[in-house]
């Protein structure tokens, strides 16, 4: 295993802070939860457990896509779609555990589809009552579409912001079909009114608390298992195509897989992610396929850092608790402030919290040892001004969508 | 014509045109085993799109490139032909600018270039030694460390080469190699060029007069897409025709 071989090696000082951090809250959480006593005031109330479950979903998001746009330069504004297929996949199965619960009482069909007056499961609703198949199903789907989809958009050579639209049209495309009532998966109401997962009540404390410690391994999984891809050859290479394309190409590689396998795993990642979200958050619907949330993980990563794997976590993290502080205190502001904060980042923070931090660290340390450091110098001014640069070439984002 | 034998590279009645422009016309080209020919010609020539051609990234309207022999290179894409064994350095120098010299010179060494076993690979004794003795070539070894990015342009310029040396090509395409350089680098390049030319075919193509004759190898000059002269230094600029293209009519 690669991920065997990246702990042997050593982790990386900060990553291995970052997993220190997810485990322990991973086993404190559920703590302070559960085992406190809710008149203590180190009490942890039920709804923030959720609320940072979500985040750590949010964050394993952002990283699935740093792992394609921070280091191999495709910057899709649709990975929002990977991580509903995936939250969908989990709700049809949280859909069939309702059984004849549902307000109509029907065993084997949801209450959307009685209320449509469907007469029979459809042929694609099958094998989600049983959690193996789903869990398959929240790798498979994602990861199926963004192996076609990349298999076409690569070998076609579409780079750049041709591609970054036509990602843009994949997810708005998926966002209209699964908002028609014909498609089966609930219109524009999604699927909701969940009861419980493998057997275990879904409003239920410790459930919750569960999750959240899922979530916070599962997101450890993804930064060990990012980090280790991109120390490898592999890595290697996706940072050789992000940087010069043809000359990897003329070296006698294919961009076109190299792509293609960055772009499959990370869809992977984006749908494990919405499955870990959807029982947090207790509904999915089409919404989620909406081009603005897909614009919004590209903002998460730009702001913590893209090509770092502690940057987009901490990104994605940041700007939810802005997100859920401002839409509690100002909720008509926070589409400017999300705006403004972009165009911040664009302009006085190319390289993100995470990106920026390295920067001036390393600027400090070649000014305390300049004879022994001098000769390699990371990135300097000049260095930061050519990025610049480059960013203003890249085909950046549009926050106001 | 024997296109088997002692040919490395043969182009026949080679025609390419871009929206009604004839870039290339009936071009016709060979090029021995083991050979280094220098190619001139005045700007738009087709020295670019000629080498565009040879690599996999033009395909020709009409003509025959063989390489090598047997391999009819206008079947092939750009990966195909660079295993096939055709190095190309670009006009601008086009390295890995995020990566240390070091990881620049890994990642173009001759092997499998299957992308799947690239995430299980680890450097064997053997491609360490390939790069140690590739940064020597081109005096790079004080700086294997570094990021490309903090090279100077000529450094750059045989990083790329030192790239070249690593696929450990058959044929090299090397597009203007000294644009940019001091004269002590361009110095360096062609002692670099002459002693990779003792085991490989390589084309240059060079505005630099100064350096072709520095090179000392059979001339090609190139105009408006075609051969208009072939021979020593000497006798090419001497052409009555060359005059003209070069000093205007």
């Amino acid at each position: 295993m690669i991920a065997a071989r990246f702990l042997r090696d050593g982790i990386d000082r900060r990553i291995g802070l970052l997993l220190a951090i997810l485990l322990a809250a991973a086993v404190l959480v559920p703590l302070l939860n559960l085992a406190v006593p809710p008149t203590s005031s180190f009490h942890m109330p039920t709804y923030l457990v959720a609320l940072l479950g979500k985040y750590l979903c949010y964050a394993m998001l952002a990283l699935s896509l740093d792992l394609v746009w921070g280091y191999c330069g495709i910057l899709s504004l649709g990975h929002g779609a990977f991580f509903a297929l995936g939250g969908y996949a989990m709700g049809m199965y949280l859909m069939r555990q309702i059984g004849a619960r549902g307000v109509y009482g029907n065993p084997d069909l949801p209450d959307f589809m009685v209320f449509l007056n469907w007469k029979e499961l459809p042929w694609y609703w099958y094998g989600f009552d049983q959690f193996w198949f789903a869990a398959l199903m929240v790798m498979l789907a994602p990861g199926l579409l963004a192996f076609a989809f990349g298999w076409l958009a690569f070998r076609s050579r579409v780079t750049g912001v041709y591609l970054s639209i036509i990602t843009q049209a994949m997810t708005y495309a998926l966002l209209l079909a699964f908002f028609r009532n014909d498609m089966g998966f609930g219109g524009n109401n999604g699927l909701t009114d969940f009861k419980d997962i493998l057997g275990f009540n879904l409003q239920a404390r410790a459930t919750r608390a569960a999750l959240f410690s899922i979530s916070a391994l599962m997101l450890s999984g993804a930064v060990i298992i990012t980090a280790a891809l991109v120390s490898s050859k592999y890595g290697k290479l996706m940072i050789a195509v992000r940087d010069a394309e043809s000359r990897t190409r003329f070296l006698g590689w294919r961009p076109e897989n190299i792509k293609l396998f960055a772009f499959t795993i990370s869809a992977v990642m984006a749908g494990i992610a919405g499955a870990l979200y959807v029982p947090q958050v207790g509904i999915i619907n089409p919404s989620e396929f909406s081009p603005a949330n897909s614009i919004e993980i590209v903002i998460w990563t730009a702001v913590g850092g893209r090509g770092t794997i502690l940057g987009p976590v901490i990104g994605a993290v940041a700007v939810n608790w802005g997100k859920s502080w401002f839409t509690a205190a100002m909720p008509e502001l926070w589409l400017f402030a999300l705006g403004g904060l972009f165009i911040a980042v664009t302009l006085l923070l190319p390289k993100g919290i995470v990106g920026t931090w390295d920067e001036w660290r390393a600027a400090r340390r070649a000014r305390r040892l300049p004879n022994e450091l001098a000769p390699v110098s990371e990135p300097s001014l000049a260095e930061a001004a050519a990025r610049t640069a480059r960013h203003s070439i890249d085909p950046g984002p549009q926050p106001a969508e | 014509m024997n296109k088997t034998t002692d040919t490395i590279l043969y182009l026949d009645g080679v025609s390419v045109s871009f929206d009604g422009f004839r870039a290339i016309n009936n071009l016709s080209l060979v090029l021995n085993k083991g050979e280094m020919r220098a190619i001139i010609g005045p700007n738009g020539a087709g020295k670019t799109t000629m080498m565009d051609i040879i690599t996999g990234k033009t395909r020709p309207d009409m003509g025959e490139v063989y390489f090598d022999g047997t391999h009819d290179l206008t079947r092939y894409d750009e990966a195909d032909i660079a295993v096939l064994g055709i190095g190309r350095k670009f006009q601008k120098p086009t390295v890995f600018e995020s990566h240390t010299v070091e990881d620049n010179i890994a990642l173009s060494l001759k092997g499998p270039r299957v992308v799947l076993s690239t995430l299980f690979n680890r450097r064997s004794a053997e491609e360490a030694s390939r790069i140690d003795a590739i940064l020597a070539t081109i005096r790079l070894e004080e700086r294997r460390n570094e990021l490309a990015f903090n090279l100077s342009h000529g450094q750059k310029q045989w990083l790329e080469i030192g790239m070249l040396l690593a696929q450990d090509p058959k044929l090299l395409l090397v597009d203007e190699p000294v644009a940019g350089m001091t004269d002590a680098e361009t110095e360096e390049t062609v002692r670099l060029l002459k002693d990779i030319a003792r085991h490989h075919s390589v084309i240059v193509v060079e505005h630099d007069m100064h350096f072709v004759r520095e090179l000392g190898v059979k001339v090609t000059c190139l105009h408006e897409g075609s051969v208009l002269s072939e021979g020593s230094l000497d006798r090419v600029s001497e052409d009555p025709r060359v005059i003209e293209v070069y000093l205007g009519r």
